[in-house]
């Protein structure tokens, strides 16, 4: 018996036996769905966090003061030393460096904001010109820190205070008050919304200097350092700790974040969380496997007169055997295919509902449900084919 | 040609031993028609189901043309009655979920016959049993004869040299048996050997050899000849 003749007549055992075929068709289905829409959700949250990330900054490095070690502290602590506040002349050291494309120092704070009869409390970054494209915000209109303006008293203000202190007139141009300073607005943010839980809409930015008058500090929060590429950011990060070791007289007082370690260990973690979500919920398919046993089984009880012919015109056990493993086959391609398109139908609603959220199925998510699907198929009916092939063709068919 | 030597076949019902076959020794040539008659019970279709390599015998020998069975591999056992005998039932053994034609198709398919060829041959059967406008009806609407019919085509499709039909008539009324006698015994006169198990006398003495049996022994072996 040839292997498409094989296939075919199986084919055709399976059409015949509607119902059966549909309810395990299901029950396979539904757990391939399942493992669809669940690596779908599991990707699509490790895409949306690499999203927001990589939204924040591209090749970008943080500078913290103090030194993060896995227990948490610095050794500083222990001897009763604070680290060493980093501060502006740090920031320019590290501009010079070559792997170095440009940086930003870092103030936060929060102020009052008040302009014509309006006033209220707003965070308040102060930075240079750099902050805006090293943290890929955007300017709806005007700018920052332009040249020939570098020190002049200016102030950015995010897209949803620009809107509340001048919802009629143009907000460029406009005096206001921040603490007790005027600052004249020269630029309004496009609206962002939210990203990595921090609002750029309700934020303003004013010169590092002013920032720092106005909290009476001269230590910095941050330094955000852009490397020229992204293969310069490892040694752009050693680089860094070596001149700031230098200008802290040896010591070794500062963190730095590269944002690439931070995605890739997000992405290790939530790729981890998919992959044992998957294996969780295929345990679905050995259920269903356990049906196709059942069934199959069954099968060869109610098809035993017929096994028995089979064997009279010259089936050989193998023939039998093959038979069914080839009906299982088709059972479970059709399963697994029918169960791929429902996932697929499940993350597309899932993305339908939350369009942030990107919940695409990964490939290797609908290759592996073909092929466990098939495989424990096979497996669950290869108990019930070696029974069918073991029949005695004699009473196989004196069975009515 | 079949020559079975001191074949025995015991079944064993708890502690006690039956005899299908008792040390039977006969030898049939090729192009014989032979019917085995006997009492129910009295091993005709054990005979039979050893003779076609359904059943092995306990001990004893079997030779078809010139080749010992025992000798021979489960597979090359499965060829054998693929390609030289052609079984007849009295309960027909259609496969309830294939049409006629299908049924017809189904040793051509196992032996790997290519579907071009298992077309022709399909047609040429189901014309020869008069089985055109049937073809793709399933067994549930075909007449007893119909469904005989559709059964001894299949059992010939491989143009086997050994027919063995085991009451082919037990489920017919008279006249449609008669019918089916006459097609099974138009092949043996194209040159089939033709075994047939009745319990009617009058059909199992149109046969040219006539064997008797009872309690797994051949009672008498007689021939006449052919009309
Ligand atoms: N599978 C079996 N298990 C036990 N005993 C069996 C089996 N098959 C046949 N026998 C016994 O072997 C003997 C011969 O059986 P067989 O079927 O060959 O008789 P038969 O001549 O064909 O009878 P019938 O005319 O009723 O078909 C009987 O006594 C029967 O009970
Ligand atoms: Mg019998």
């Amino acid at each position: 018996m040839t292997l498409t003749d094989t296939l075919q007549v199986s084919f055709k055992t399976v059409l015949s036996y509607r119902i059966r075929s549909l309810l395990i068709i299901l029950s396979m289905a539904l757990g391939v769905a399942a493992v669809v829409m669940l690596t779908a959700l599991g990707d699509g949250a490790r895409n949306y966090v690499i999203n927001q990330f990589s939204s924040i900054g591209t090749n970008l490095l943080v500078v913290l003061p103090g030194r993060a070690e896995t227990a948490g502290a610095f050794p500083g602590a222990i001897l009763g030393q604070t680290p060493r506040d980093l501060t502006l002349k740090d920031a320019q050291l590290l501009g010079r460096l070559p792997q170095i494309r440009r940086y930003a120092p870092l103030n936060v704070g929060a102020a009052e904001l008040s302009a014509a009869t309006r006033l209220r409390e707003v965070t308040v970054l102060g930075s240079n010109a750099n902050l805006i494209p090293i943290r890929h915000m955007k300017l709806a209109q005007g700018s920052f820190l332009a040249h020939g303006a570098e020190h002049s008293a200016q102030i950015v203000l995010g897209a949803k205070i620009a809107n509340e202190f001048f919802p009629r007139s143009q907000a460029i141009g406009q005096r206001v008050r921040l603490g007790d300073r005027r600052f004249l607005v020269s630029g309004v943010l496009a609206p962002q919304g939210e990203s990595m839980g921090f609002n750029t809409d309700e934020i303003v930015i004013i010169p590092i200097d002013y920032a720092q008058a106005m909290f009476n500090t001269t230590s910095l929060f941050r330094i955000l350092v852009e490397a020229k590429s992204h293969d310069e950011i490892e040694s752009a990060k050693q680089a860094i700790l070596t001149i700031m070791k230098q200008s802290h007289d040896g010591e070794e007082d500062i963190t730095v974040i590269t944002q690439d370690a931070i995605l890739a260990t997000f992405d290790r973690i939530l790729h981890t969380m998919t992959l044992a979500g998957a294996g969780i919920v295929s345990i679905s398919l050995i259920v269903a496997s356990i049906l196709v046993m059942n069934v199959m089984l069954v099968a060869v009880t109610q098809r035993t007169a017929e096994i028995g012919l089979l064997k009279a015109i010259g089936a050989t056990s193998a023939d039998i055997r093959r038979l069914f493993l080839a009906e299982v086959v088709w059972l479970s391609l059709a399963g697994a295919i029918f169960g791929l398109l429902l996932g697929q139908f499940g993350s597309l609603m899932l993305r339908l509902a939350y369009p942030q959220f990107p919940a695409w199925a990964p490939v290797w998510a609908s290759i592996a449900g073909i092929f466990v699907t098939v495989i424990t198929g096979i497996l669950a009916c290869l108990w019930p084919a070696s029974q069918a092939a073991r029949l005695d063709a004699v009473k196989a068919l004196s069975k009515k | 040609m079949i020559r079975l030597t001191a074949i025995t076949r015991t079944f064993h019902m708890g502690d006690q031993t039956v005899y299908a076959l008792n040390n039977i020794n006969l030898h049939i040539a090729s192009g014989e028609y032979v019917s085995i008659m006997g009492p129910s019970g009295s091993g005709k279709s054990t005979l039979l189901n050893i003779i076609g390599l359904l059943d092995k015998s306990d001990s004893g020998s079997y030779e078809l043309d010139n080749r010992l069975i025992s000798d021979l591999s489960e597979t090359e056992q499965a060829q054998i009655r693929r390609e030289k005998i052609g079984f007849v039932f009295q309960s027909f053994h259609l496969v309830s979920r294939l049409t006629a034609a299908e049924n017809i198709e189904l040793p051509l398919i196992l032996g790997g016959i290519p579907a071009t060829q298992r077309q022709i041959r399909v047609n040429e059967a189901l014309q020869a049993f008069e089985l055109k406008q049937r073809a793709n009806h399933r067994p549930s609407e075909l007449s007893g004869g119909q469904r005989q019919r559709v059964a001894i085509a299949r059992a010939t499709i491989m143009q086997p040299s050994v027919i063995l039909a085991d009451e082919p008539t037990g489920n017919l009324d008279h006249q449609i048996g008669a019918e089916v006698m006459l097609l099974l015994e138009k092949l043996h006169r194209s040159g089939t050997t033709l075994i047939v198990v009745t319990h009617d006398r009058e059909l199992g003495a149109r046969a040219h050899r006539q064997i008797a049996m009872r309690d797994g022994k051949i009672l008498t072996d007689q021939s006449h000849d052919a009309d």
